[in-house]
C-alpha cells in the first residue's frame, strides 16, 4: 500500500532518533528497580555523540572486515528497519518475501560482527563469536515458526499484508496462537539483544559475556556504530512485538503512532524489570530455552494448521 | 465463545506437558503437575455449558479436583522430596533436551492421530484428543526415560491427568461418586507411592530405580 | 442387603484390627470374618442375583463364581496365618500390627471387584487392590521386597490407568445413540453394544486387555509377578496368585463381555490366543532352571493364566475349560504357596538348592507339595488335567491341531521345569546342613541314640496342624475335581459359560 510522504518520514525520524530513548528506559528500569537513581534517560545518544567524536586504534592481526564489520552490521538494520513496520502497518520499503529478508538482513549483520570479532585473532572474541553463532542458530528455528504464525493467517509473506489482516476482533481466547508468537518472539528478543536471561549487558566478566566480547576490540566511531545498532535491533524486535499485542491501524494515524511509541516503551519496561528480576541461565540452559520456544511457536503453528485456517 | 477458553486450557496444558518434561528439576516437575491439575479442574466449567448438566454437578467436579489435584496430590510429592532429599533428576535415559524434542514429535502425532480417529459426537472443544493424547504420550515418556522414583510418579501423574482428559466426554453420564472415587484412588496412589518412595530412600540411601536390579532370572 | 454386607463385614473387621492392635485379637477376627464371609458367599448362592444400588453393584454368575474362589482361598490363609504370625519368622517384619487389617481391607476391594457392574467403579475397586496389597508385599523389612513392591506399584497402576481409558473409550464407542453417551453399566454397554463405533470398542478391548493384562500377569507385561509374589509372606502369595489375579481375570471378562454382545468376539478371541500363548511361551522358559521355589510357583500362575486365556481365547467348549481351570488353579497355588511356607519356615531360604530330604524331614509337606506340583502341572487324575484336556480337545475339534499340540508341548515343558526343581527338593536324605533353623542342629547332636545311622539321622520335623489342614483340604479339592466334578459346581460353571458365550 502506498505511504504517504508524511509517513515516511515519520518512519525514518523514529527509526534514526527512537532506538536510543528505548536503551535509556530499560536501564532506567534497572537503576530504579535496584533503588538507584540512575543515568538520564537520553544517555545512549551523550554515549554515540561522545564515542563519534573519538578516534579508533586499529590492530596490526586485523584486515579490512575488521574495520567494514560495524558499517556493514549498521547498514543491514538499518535497511531491515525500513522494511520492518513502525508507526504504522507497513514501513518505506515493502515487497512480497520482506518478512525473510527481514530475517536474514539481521543474519547477514550477526554475520559481519562474528567475523569481525574473529577477525582479531583473539581466543575471547572468538569464544564469543562461537557462543553468538550457537545461541542465534538456536534461535533461528523460533523466529522463523513466530513470523510463520503471522503469516500463514494471511496467506503473505510480507509484513505489510499480514499485520493489515490480523484479525483483532477474534483476538484473544479465541486465537491462542498469537500469544504462543507473542512468547516465542519475545524470548527471540531477549535473545537476539543479549539481555538476560540469555546473556547480560553488564558484565565485565570476560568468561560469561556472549556479544560484549565480540566488541571488546572496536572502539570510537566504530563503537558508536555497534551501539546504535544493537539499539536498532531492540526497536526492530520489540516493534514485531507491539504489532502482535497492540491494533496499530495499518493506514498509520497519530494515534497509532502514540500507541506504538508507547508500546515499545511498555516492553522496554518489561525488560527492564525481567533483568532485575532473573538471574542469568547458566550457558547449558539456554539452548533448552530456545528449544522451548521453537516449541511453543511450532505447537501454536500446528495449533493453526488443525483448525484449518490457511 | 467459551469453548475458547477450553482451547486455551488445552493449550496450556499441552504446553505444561512439555515444561515438566523438559525441566530436570524435581520440584518444578511437581509444581508443573500441580498446575496441570488446577486448569483440569477449570475444564469441566469451560465445557459444562455444552454437556447441558446440572451447575451443581460440575462445580462439585471443579472444587474436588482443584483439591486434589492442584493441592493434595502435590503436597504428598514435595513432602517425599524434602524427606529423601532429592532434587533433580541427572542423567535420565534420554537426555532433557532430546525428551522436549521427543515430547514435540509426540505432541504431534497426537495432532495427527486425533484426525484420523473420528468420534461418534462432535466434542465441545476439538482439542479434547490431542490434548488428552499427548499428556498421555508425555506422561509415558516420563515413565520410561527418568530414573528417579518421584519423576516416575510425577509421569503416572501426567497419565492420570490425560485420562481424565477423556473423561470430560462423558460427564453426562458418569455419577460424580465415580468420578470422585476415581480421584480418591489417585490419591491414594500417590500417598502410598510416597510412602514406597521414602521407605527406598532409608533402604538404600537413593532412589534410583534404574539401580534396583537385585531382582531377577 | 447381602451385598453390602459381603462389603461392610470386611471393613469393619479391619477397622476394629486397626484399633486394637492385640495379635490374639486380630487373629480372632480375622478367623471370625473369614468364616462369616464364607456363610455369606454360601448365602449368596441361594438368594437369586441380588442387586443394588440401582444396578451399580450385582453379582452375576461370574462374579458369584470368582467370589467364592476368593472366600475359600480366604478361609485357608486366615487359618493358616494364625500360627504363620503367632510363631515368629526369620526376617523381622516391618510392620506385624498391619498384617491382618491391611489383609481385610484387601478382601473388601476384592469383593467390590465381583460386585461391580459399574465399569468405573471396577476399576477403582482393582485400583484399590493394587494399593492395599502393596503394604503387605513388603512386609518383611528386606531390600529385595522394597524393591518387587515398588516395581509392583508402579506397573500395576500404569496398566490399570490404560484400562481406565479403555473403560472411557467404550462410553465413547456407545456415544452414537440416540441418548448420547450411555451410562457405564455393564448391562446397558450390552445392549448399546451392536451400535458402538468398532474402531473406539477394539481399541478399549485392547486397552482393557493390556491394562488388566498387567495386573493378571500375561506375558509380556508379567514382569512384577515373580518378584511380588516370592518376595510377600506366603499366605499373602496364596491370596494374591490366587484370588487376586482372578479379579483382573473378571476385568478383562467384563469386556470381553461387551465384545460378545457387538459381534467382535472373534477379535477379541485372537487377542486372547496371542497373548496366551506367549504366556506360556514365556513361562516355560522362565521355569527351567529356576533357583528360587517361590519364583517357580510364581511363574507357574503366569503360564496358567496363559493356559486360561489360550482356552478363552479358543471359545466354545475351551471356555468351559478355562473356566474350570480357573477354579482348579486357584485352589492349587493357593495351597502351594501354603507349602512352600512351611519349607521356608524349616529351610530358611527360597532357594531350591538350599532346601534337600523333604520327605525325611517334613514328610507331609513333601507330599503334599508333591501332589500340589503333579497337579499345576498337569498329571492325571487331578483337577487341572480335566481342565487342561478339555481345552486341549475343543482345539483339537475346532480344528486347530497345531494349537493343540503346541499347547500341550508348552504344558509339557513347564510341566519338566517344576519337576526338576521341586523333586531335588524332596529327595534325598537331607544330611546336608540348612544354614537356617537354629534349633536343627540340635535335633540332629540328639538324635545320635539310633547307632545305625549316626549322626545322619534326622529327626521329621513336627508340623502344626494349623499349617498343614488348609494346604490340605485346599488339594483335597483338586484331587475330587480330578475324579469328578460335582453338579453344583458344574452347574454354576455353566451359568458363568453362558454369559461368555454371545
Amino acid at each position: 500500500m502506498m505511504q504517504s510522504l508524511v509517513q515516511n518520514l515519520v518512519h525514518l525520524l523514529v527509526l534514526l532518533f527512537f532506538p536510543l530513548l528505548l536503551l535509556g528506559v530499560i536501564n532506567r528500569v534497572k537503576s530504579w528497580a535496584a533503588g538507584r537513581k540512575g543515568p538520564s534517560l537520553f544517555q545512549g545518544y551523550y554515549d554515540v555523540l561522545k564515542l563519534l567524536q573519538k578516534g579508533a586504534v586499529y590492530s596490526y592481526t586485523t584486515t579490512w572486515i575488521f574495520r567494514t564489520g560495524p558499517l556493514v552490521t549498521l547498514a543491514a538494520l538499518f535497511v531491515s528497519g525500513l522494511i520492518v513496520p513502525l508507526t504504522s502497518g507497513s514501513g518505506p520499503l515493502h515487497f512480497a518475501g520482506d518478512v525473510l529478508a527481514f530475517a536474514y538482513l539481521l543474519a547477514l549483520g550477526r554475520f559481519f560482527t562474528m567475523a569481525a570479532a574473529l577477525d582479531t585473532g583473539s581466543s575471547f572474541e572468538g569464544m564469543g563469536a562461537s557462543r553468538e553463532a550457537g545461541f542465534s542458530a538456536l534461535a533461528e528455528p523460533a523466529t522463523f515458526l513466530s513470523l510463520a504464525i503471522l503469516c500463514v493467517p494471511a496467506h503473505s509473506a510480507s509484513f505489510a499484508t499480514a499485520l493489515a489482516k490480523l484479525p483483532w476482533e477474534s483476538w484473544g481466547p479465541a486465537h491462542p496462537t498469537f500469544l504462543f508468537a507473542v512468547v516465542a518472539l519475545g524470548i527471540v528478543l531477549l535473545t537476539e539483544n543479549a539481555r538476560i536471561p540469555v546473556d547480560d549487558p553488564n558484565t565485565h566478566l570476560e568468561l560469561t559475556m556472549v556479544h560484549e566480547v565480540m566488541i571488546l576490540d572496536h572502539g570510537g566511531p566504530d563503537l558508536a556504530f555497534i551501539l546504535y545498532g544493537s539499539a536498532l535491533k531492540l526497536l526492530l524486535l520489540t516493534s514485531l512485538l507491539v504489532h502482535l499485542l497492540l491494533p496499530i491501524p495499518s493506514e498509520g494515524s497519530a494515534v497509532g503512532g502514540l500507541m506504538f511509541l508507547g508500546g515499545c516503551v511498555g516492553i522496554a519496561v518489561v525488560i527492564g524489570i525481567i533483568e532485575s528480576t532473573m538471574a542469568r541461565l547458566r550457558l547449558r540452559s539456554v539452548p533448552q530455552l530456545l528449544i522451548g520456544a521453537a516449541v511453543i511457536a511450532a505447537i501454536g503453528l500446528g495449533f493453526l494448521f488443525y483448525r484449518g485456517e490457511p | 465463545m467459551i469453548t475458547a477458553y477450553a482451547d486455551l486450557l488445552l493449550l496450556f496444558l499441552v504446553l505444561l506437558d512439555l515444561y515438566i518434561i523438559g525441566t530436570g528439576r524435581l520440584v518444578a516437575c511437581v509444581r508443573g503437575a500441580a498446575a496441570q491439575g488446577a486448569l483440569l479442574s477449570l475444564l469441566p466449567l469451560t465445557l459444562g455449558h455444552h454437556l447441558d448438566i446440572h451447575v451443581g454437578h460440575t462445580l462439585l467436579l471443579f472444587v474436588g479436583t482443584l483439591i486434589l489435584k492442584g493441592l493434595l496430590i502435590p503436597y504428598l510429592l514435595m513432602r517425599t522430596i524434602v524427606h529423601t532429599h532429592v532434587r533433580r533428576e541427572v542423567e535420565p535415559f534420554v537426555s532433557l533436551h532430546a525428551s522436549v524434542l521427543l515430547g514435540a514429535l509426540l505432541v504431534a502425532l497426537s495432532f495427527w492421530l486425533s484426525q484420523r480417529l473420528t468420534l461418534p459426537r462432535p466434542p465441545p472443544s476439538s482439542l479434547l484428543v490431542p490434548a488428552g493424547l499427548s499428556t498421555l504420550f508425555c506422561g509415558f515418556l516420563l515413565l520410561v526415560s527418568r530414573k528417579k522414583a518421584i519423576t516416575q510418579v510425577v509421569g503416572y501423574l501426567m497419565l492420570e491427568n490425560g485420562i481424565f482428559v477423556f473423561a470430560q466426554f462423558l460427564t453426562r453420564e458418569m455419577p460424580i461418586v465415580v468420578e470422585m472415587g476415581i480421584l480418591l484412588d489417585v490419591l491414594v496412589g500417590v500417598f502410598v507411592m510416597g510412602i514406597a518412595i521414602n521407605h527406598i530412600n532409608r533402604e538404600f540411601d537413593h532412589i534410583d530405580t534404574a539401580a534396583l536390579t537385585s531382582l531377577r532370572d | 442387603m447381602l451385598l453390602f454386607a459381603l462389603l461392610l463385614l470386611p471393613v469393619l473387621a479391619s477397622l476394629l484390627t486397626w484399633i486394637v492392635r492385640r495379635q490374639r485379637f486380630q487373629l480372632s477376627v480375622l478367623l471370625g470374618g473369614a468364616l462369616l464371609h464364607a456363610g455369606l458367599t454360601v448365602a449368596v448362592y441361594l438368594v437369586p442375583e441380588p442387586s443394588a444400588l440401582g444396578g451399580l453393584l450385582a453379582l452375576d454368575p461370574l462374579g458369584r463364581l470368582f467370589l467364592a474362589l476368593i472366600s475359600v482361598i480366604f478361609v485357608a490363609i486366615s487359618i493358616y496365618s494364625a500360627k504363620y504370625l503367632t510363631d515368629g519368622t526369620h526376617d523381622p517384619p516391618s510392620a506385624p500390627h498391619r498384617y491382618v487389617p491391611c489383609l481385610l481391607i484387601l478382601l473388601a476391594t476384592m469383593d467390590l471387584v465381583t460386585l461391580s457392574q459399574h465399569m468405573a467403579l471396577m476399576w477403582a475397586a482393582i485400583e484399590a487392590t493394587t494399593l492395599a496389597s502393596a503394604p503387605l508385599i513388603y512386609f518383611y523389612r528386606r531390600k529385595a521386597a522394597l524393591e518387587a513392591t515398588w516395581k509392583y506399584l508402579l506397573l500395576c497402576s500404569v496398566g490399570i490407568a490404560l484400562a481406565l481409558l479403555g473403560t472411557f473409550f467404550l462410553g465413547i464407542a456407545g456415544a452414537n445413540g440416540p441418548e448420547g453417551t450411555p451410562r457405564l453399566i455393564l448391562s446397558t454397554l450390552c445392549q448399546v453394544a451392536p451400535g458402538m463405533v468398532r474402531p473406539w470398542m477394539k481399541a478399549a478391548f485392547v486397552l482393557a486387555l493390556v491394562g488388566y493384562g498387567t495386573k493378571m500377569g500375561l506375558a509380556p507385561l508379567h514382569t512384577w509377578l515373580p518378584d511380588a509374589h516370592s518376595q510377600a509372606p506366603s499366605p499373602v502369595s496364596a491370596l494374591l496368585s490366587g484370588g487376586l489375579l482372578n479379579c483382573a481375570l473378571l476385568g478383562i471378562l467384563r469386556f470381553y463381555q461387551i465384545c460378545l454382545a457387538s459381534g467382535d468376539a472373534q477379535f477379541a478371541r485372537e487377542l486372547f490366543l496371542v497373548l496366551g500363548f506367549a504366556s506360556l511361551v514365556i513361562a516355560a522358559a522362565f521355569l527351567i532352571g529356576q533357583r528360587d521355589y517361590k519364583r517357580l510357583l510364581a511363574y507357574s500362575s503366569v503360564e496358567n493364566m496363559g493356559i486360561i486365556s489360550v482356552g478363552l481365547g479358543l471359545g466354545g467348549g475351551a471356555t468351559f475349560g478355562a473356566l474350570l481351570h480357573i477354579v482348579n488353579h486357584s485352589l492349587c497355588k493357593a495351597a502351594l504357596f501354603l507349602l512352600a511356607g512351611n519349607l521356608l519356615r524349616n529351610y530358611g531360604s527360597t532357594e531350591a538348592s538350599a532346601v534337600h530330604g523333604g520327605l525325611r524331614q517334613q514328610p507331609r509337606t513333601s507330599v503334599m507339595l508333591l501332589v500340589g506340583m503333579l497337579a499345576i502341572g498337569g498329571a492325571p487324575p487331578l483337577g487341572p488335567f480335566v481342565s487342561e484336556l478339555v481345552i486341549f480337545m475343543s482345539a483339537v475339534h475346532r480344528g486347530h491341531p497345531w494349537l493343540a499340540i503346541l499347547f500341550l508341548g508348552l504344558v509339557a515343558i513347564a510341566f519338566l521345569g517344576l519337576a526338576s526343581v521341586i523333586l531335588p527338593m524332596l529327595q534325598g536324605s537331607g544330611e546336608r546342613r540348612s544354614h537356617a533353623h537354629p534349633g536343627h542342629d540340635l535335633l540332629l547332636a540328639s538324635s545320635s541314640d539310633d547307632g545305625r545311622h549316626g549322626l545322619g539321622h534326622i529327626l521329621a520335623r513336627h508340623e502344626s496342624g494349623w499349617y498343614l489342614i488348609p494346604p490340605f483340604g485346599l488339594l483335597v479339592a483338586v484331587v475330587v475335581l480330578g475324579l469328578y466334578l460335582p453338579p453344583p459346581l458344574t452347574a454354576a460353571l455353566n451359568r458363568a459359560m453362558a454369559l461368555l458365550s454371545g
